[in-house]
């Protein structure tokens, strides 16, 4: 007998069908992994599951829960069902707590509600809760609320609402997609310690086969809305039996071939491109009383290095360690506190604004969003050609030429040219903001997580891009990522960076194999690895 | 012309535009045509009528005929509207993608500067310009017009600020734009939908304001006719004569509608939410 | 309530609300110079310009005088701000009473007048708001947009007239004007504002069930609204227990500006039904171009509404917890 059974599960939003004849089980105390890219439908299934779809949803097919048909049910069943043997977790904890409600409160509701305790004695056992998920009430009371919490505290407060009523089935869409990879391998191993404590099943949905590969039973691959392929996890990624399955592994673990070797020439080492000298930027803060002046926050503090041409260059760090700020000052957006950089010989902060245009011109940035990267009112050609603005001289066919040929660089024709942001894939979007950074012919490109918001397969084929146009046009990259797989797979050498300061460099390899500083140990022993974890695994065979 | 087909689809846009459309054809009609003379007075041939066919509107105790004031007196509102959303915006959007371009002093300055200037209603403005200079329908324009800077100081100030955030301006930056040319070439483009929103619904109320300072005796002075003095007028005819209140408060009441609906349609229909909501390939 | 104020008390939330207070007595400040230099501009002398160009000499320079137009600016600012501090605004020159007096006798009128009207629009909008948020999408929903939109579209000294027409001239149920004062008696003077009060609440009720029923509606939309109903929260109790107090912030801003609008109502109101408060007494002081009532009922009506934006600020540190937190 199952836990969880849907059967032929399909649902349309509207007019457009979303979930085609999905079946999966649930065992009880099972720990079942639902993997697939953007737009597969994961999320969809959960929440088909909890009935908490969005309005205007239609389903057929069947989905019963301990034998009890849930699909089509009312309000009063689910209501019973819900929070109490149902439980689920969400991908986003910054909004997904009430933000005007103690977090002692939201975990006591679901108590005070399904189990009908007093106020008191709620709050009693709410207190040990967020003791089990590593919140004890000394440091964190139960009178906090949401925004006095970093995101993975949200998250762990998420949790023991989830847990509080120990359901029988927990659903996890994505818990740790918004959070650094620390905090993602803390609050794994705390989800399955509480399902091993409390027997319950999971449905763990991620994007990452690695995760899934380390935390569950059973695994469901999804894409378009179906089902491709289900089997036990081990077994199934082992076996790599059906291609999508091997694609997504492929992917997942991708490096891109390069043909020259990593370590630089000594002549390439006389000359650094940048030279960043004992930089820091400190943020004064808004008074917090009458009494005391708030200490300014030191974001990037006495930071120094050089890279040289041809380099590639990761920088890496837990979020607000201070590596965007640092990318921000070496590309001068941003002007340091203390410290000066320079470009190609040329001092970032002293030379004179007449002569920046042709400075700026040899360093471009390629963001992480591809969606927020282009004003949605130009079209592309206006957008690549933006950085030719530090080239007046142009005239209008040189511009388009020259965009032209930036479009071929990345492997796209000029008949984007007169089309708008919206109307390309996310991968299209990255490589044409790629595109518009290579327009000025620039030495230096930093890229900010380029890659971190790509599905997987298109994450592969921007890697390979890079790597391309590296090795073509000998360009100098700093790399900024939290994923160590990409900074592994692209880089020469890696900056560890933590609380404003770079704490370890060196060649990646030795860094990830052999990490010495307490902040590089951290990010390798999280970061997840699928060969590792199938390694792990006794039911591969 | 593609974005008014898609727009017509909206009910409260094809209302609203129907509406305003009447409005300001009336309005342009009366230059060049009215019914009768709009300050023709015949006391003793007309006197005060009810609405006939012969005077669709009826007419007022000086024997004018109403609908060709209501003509007329459309003019005067909306021009006074207008120029004060002019003003409004003119002055207010620049401030605000200062201010937020700039941040620090300027932005506080300013913020500061406008909870001055929200503390004047148009009307105490209009009493202290009045008081001041004496009455004139110019008191009214710029009473409102001040009154607007702020609200578009601050809607600009706001979309600006979450504009200033988004990577493709930080694109803008690294090609060396300075931040007017960012403003004019990114930031502006980019808030014009709510601007237009806006405007459209500080037009609207710059018509009830308009009437209520005219109404009082600090806006239009007669012999002008303006909807809120029309009002003022009528005031004392209330128990025989409904008629001369109820017209010119009912074409401010309609005109306000369109200009609401107008809104409301514009709103639907520029929604930056869908407009630059990303294609079907976010996992739903 | 007062238990909620005490255990919600922190001290980043009285720094907050210092720091607004020092705003506001800023805020006052800069408007009172604005006032001070508004009437500073005029043509010509305000001493001939009060009395008309039939003034004796002896005339102009008594009042001159009492305007204590001999002094330097900086000296008649001075004297015109501790005067308002210790309630000494001067003499009207039309009434020949303290300015002082005029005004308190009439801002019992005018002041009441917008708090009752604030009362009734509130009382109404937000259920009215409530209920078409519930019912989203239905024909009640509907039908309660449909009227607001009309609400909002009828000027509310129009709508006093209509009231006017309707109840005093033909249902000739109340009178259609006059103000018997307090010393009355409670009933009485209500009964003489409730018309005004209703005509002005109509359209702000209008407005604010929009504003109640959008901002529900958003937070409606909110990751966490879906947390709660994962919890296993009704709709309705998620709609009262998680989305009411977060739409309330919205709400309170549109509160606080509306009071500015209605202030400026009352004293358009006032005329049309005869009431003796500040509006009245603000046109005559305008027609006898008695500048220093101009000039006190100005600063007054302007003190009041940086004090509501005040306590508005207040407000949103009890609804919302991020505010009184140390980032504040």
């Amino acid at each position: 007998m199952s836990l969880l059974d849907i059967e032929n599960l399909s649902l349309s939003i509207g007019d457009t069908p979303i979930l085609h004849d999905v079946s999966l089980t649930v065992g009880a105390g099972e720990i079942v992994g639902i993997v697939g890219e953007s737009g597969s439908g994961k999320s969809m299934t959960a929440l088909a599951a909890m009935q908490l779809l969005p309005e205007g949803s239609s389903t057929t097919g069947s989905i019963s829960f301990q034998n009890q048909q849930v699909q089509g049910a009312d309000d009063a069943l689910m209501q019973d069902l819900r929070g109490d043997d149902m439980a689920m977790i969400f991908q986003e904890p910054m909004t997904a707590l009430n933000p005007v409600q103690t977090i002692g409160d939201q975990v006591a509701e679901g108590m005070i509600l399904h189990e009908g305790l007093s106020k008191a004695d709620a709050e009693a056992r709410a207190k040990t809760l967020l003791e089990r998920v590593g919140l004890p009430s000394n440091r964190y009371p139960l009178s906090r609320y949401p925004h006095e919490l970093s995101g993975g505290q949200r998250q762990r407060v998420m949790i023991a609402m989830a847990c509080a009523q120990s359901p029988d089935l927990l659903i996890a869409d994505e818990p740790t997609t918004a959070l650094d990879v620390t905090l993602q391998a803390q609050i794994l191993r705390l989800l399955r310690d509480l399902v091993a404590e409390q027997g319950m099943g999971l449905i763990l949905i991620s994007h990452d086969l690695a995760v899934v590969a380390e935390m569950t039973d059973q695994l469901v691959v999804m894409r378009h809305g179906r089902v491709v392929e289900a089997g036990p996890t081990g077994k199934t990624l082992k076996a790599l039996a059906h291609p999508y399955t091997a694609q997504l592994a492929a992917a997942s673990s991708h490096i891109p071939k390069r043909t020259k070797p990593p370590v630089l020439t000594s002549e390439q080492t006389v000359n650094p491109l940048v030279q960043v000298k004992n930089v820091s930027r400190h943020y004064s803060q808004r008074r917090q009383s009458f009494f005391h002046k708030s200490p300014p926050v030191k974001a990037v503090n006495d930071v120094s290095f050089d890279l040289f041409p041809a380099q590639s260059m990761g920088l890496v760090g837990e979020s607000g360690c201070g590596k965007s700020t640092l990318a921000r000052l070496v590309l001068a957006l941003d002007a340091p506190t203390a410290g000066d950089i320079h470009l190609d010989g040329e001092s970032l902060l002293t030379t004179p604004p007449a002569q920046m245009p042709a400075l700026r011109r040899k360093m471009q940035i390629v963001f992480q969003d591809p969606f927020a990267s282009f004003n949605p009112r130009h079209t592309m050609e206006r957008a690549v050609a933006e950085p030719l603005y530090l080239e007046p001289n142009l005239s209008k066919a040189d511009r388009r030429d020259r965009v032209v040929a930036a479009l071929k660089e990345v492997g796209l024709t000029a008949s984007a040219l007169t089309k708008y942001p919206h109307e390309f894939s996310g991968g299209q979007r990255q490589r044409l903001a790629i595109a518009r950074a290579l327009i000025t012919r620039p030495q230096l490109i930093v890229a900010d997580e380029p890659v971190s918001a790509l599905d997987v397969s298109i994450r592969a084929q921007v890697m390979d891009l890079f790597t391309h146009l590296r090795e073509r046009l000998g360009l100098t990259y700093l790399f900024i990522s939290h994923d160590l797989g990409v900074v592994r797979a692209m880089c020469d050498e890696v900056l560890v960076m933590d609380g404003g300061k770079i704490v370890e460099r060196g060649p990646v390899d030795d860094i990830f194999d052999n990490p010495q500083s307490e902040a590089a140990q951290r990010l390798v022993e999280a970061t997840p690895d699928l060969e590792r974890a199938l390694a792990l695994r006794n039911d591969a065979a | 012309m593609s974005f008014l087909r898609t727009a017509l689809k909206n009910r409260s846009f094809t209302i609203g535009f129907a509406i305003t459309a009447l409005v300001v054809a009336m309005a342009a009609i009366s230059f060049v045509w009215t019914p009768y003379g709009v300050d023709d007075q015949r006391v003793m041939e007309v006197g005060l009528q009810k609405p006939s066919l012969t005077y669709w509107l009826g007419t007022d105790n000086l024997g004018r005929d109403l609908l060709s004031r209501i003509m007329v007196g459309a003019r005067n509102s909306i021009a006074v509207a207008l120029v004060a959303v002019i003003i409004g915006v003119g002055l207010g959007v620049p401030l605000g993608c200062w201010a937020a371009s700039r941040g620090g002093l300027v932005d506080e300055a300013l913020m500061r500067g406008n909870d001055v200037v929200f503390a004047f209603p148009a009307l105490l403005s209009a009493v202290m310009i009045t008081a001041t200079f004496g009455p004139g329908a110019i008191n009214a324009i710029i009473a409102i017009g001040i009154f607007n800077i702020p609200v578009f100081a601050r809607l600009s100030r706001g979309a600006a600020l979450a504009l200033w955030k988004r990577e493709f301006i930080m694109a803008a930056r690294a090609a060396g734009k300075s931040a007017p040319r960012i403003t004019v070439e990114h930031i502006i483009p980019n808030m014009s939908n709510l601007l237009i929103v806006q405007a459209t619904i500080a037009f609207a109320l710059g018509i009830i304001q308009e009437a209520g300072l005219a109404y009082v005796g600090l806006g239009t002075q007669p012999p002008f006719p303006s909807w809120g003095k029309m009002l003022n007028e009528a005031q004392t005819m209330m128990a025989f004569a409904p008629h001369l209140a109820i017209v010119p408060g009912l074409a401010i009441v309609i005109t306000v509608l369109g200009l609401n609906l107008l809104g409301d349609g514009l709103r639907d229909v520029l929604d930056p939410k869908l407009a630059n909501r990303r294609p079907a390939e976010g996992d739903a | 309530m007062l238990s909620f104020v005490l255990r919600n008390f922190t001290w980043a939330m009285l720094t907050f609300i210092t720091r607004k207070l020092a705003w506001a007595i800023a805020t006052l400040l800069v408007a009172s110079l604005f006032i001070f230099a508004a009437l500073e501009i005029i043509p010509g002398d305000p001493a001939e310009v009060m009395l008309g160009i039939n003034a004796t000499d002896e005339a102009v320079e008594a009042l001159r005088k009492n305007l204590g137009l001999d002094l330097p600016v900086h000296e008649r600012y001075w004297a015109w701000i501790s005067g308002l501090l210790v309630g000494d605004l001067g003499t009207s020159y039309t009434y020949a009473v303290p300015v002082s007096e005029l005004v308190s006798e009439r801002i019992v009128v005018s002041l009441p007048l917008a708090f009752l009207a604030l009362l009734l629009s509130t009382l109404v909008a937000l259920p009215v708001g409530l209920y078409a948020a519930a019912k989203r999408g239905g024909v009640m929903d509907t039908t309660i947009m449909a009227l607001t939109q009309f609400g909002i579209a009828i000027p509310n000294f129009w709508f006093a007239l209509l009231l006017v027409y309707v109840f005093a001239i033909w249902l000739q149920l109340v009178p259609s004007g006059g103000f018997p004062g307090w010393g009355e008696g409670l009933w009485p003077a209500l009964r003489a504002l409730l018309l005004p009060a209703i005509a002005l609440a109509l359209p702000q009720a209008a407005i604010l069930s929009r504003v109640t029923r959008s901002a529900l509606l958003e937070t409606m939309g909110e990751d966490y609204i879906r947390t709660a109903r994962a919890k296993g929260l009704s709709r309705r109790a998620t709609l009262w227990k998680h989305a009411l107090r977060n739409a309330l912030i919205p709400v309170i801003t549109i509160m606080g500006l509306q009071f500015a609008y209605l202030l400026a109502g009352t004293i358009i109101i006032e005329n049309v039904f005869y009431l003796p408060g500040l509006g009245r007494l603000v046109f005559q002081a305008i027609s006898a171009r008695d500048l220093i009532v101009v000039e006190s009922v100005v600063i007054l009506l302007v003190g009041t509404i940086i004090l509501i934006n005040l306590l508005v600020d207040i407000a949103y540190t009890l609804v919302d917890p991020r505010l009184r937190a140390n980032r504040a």
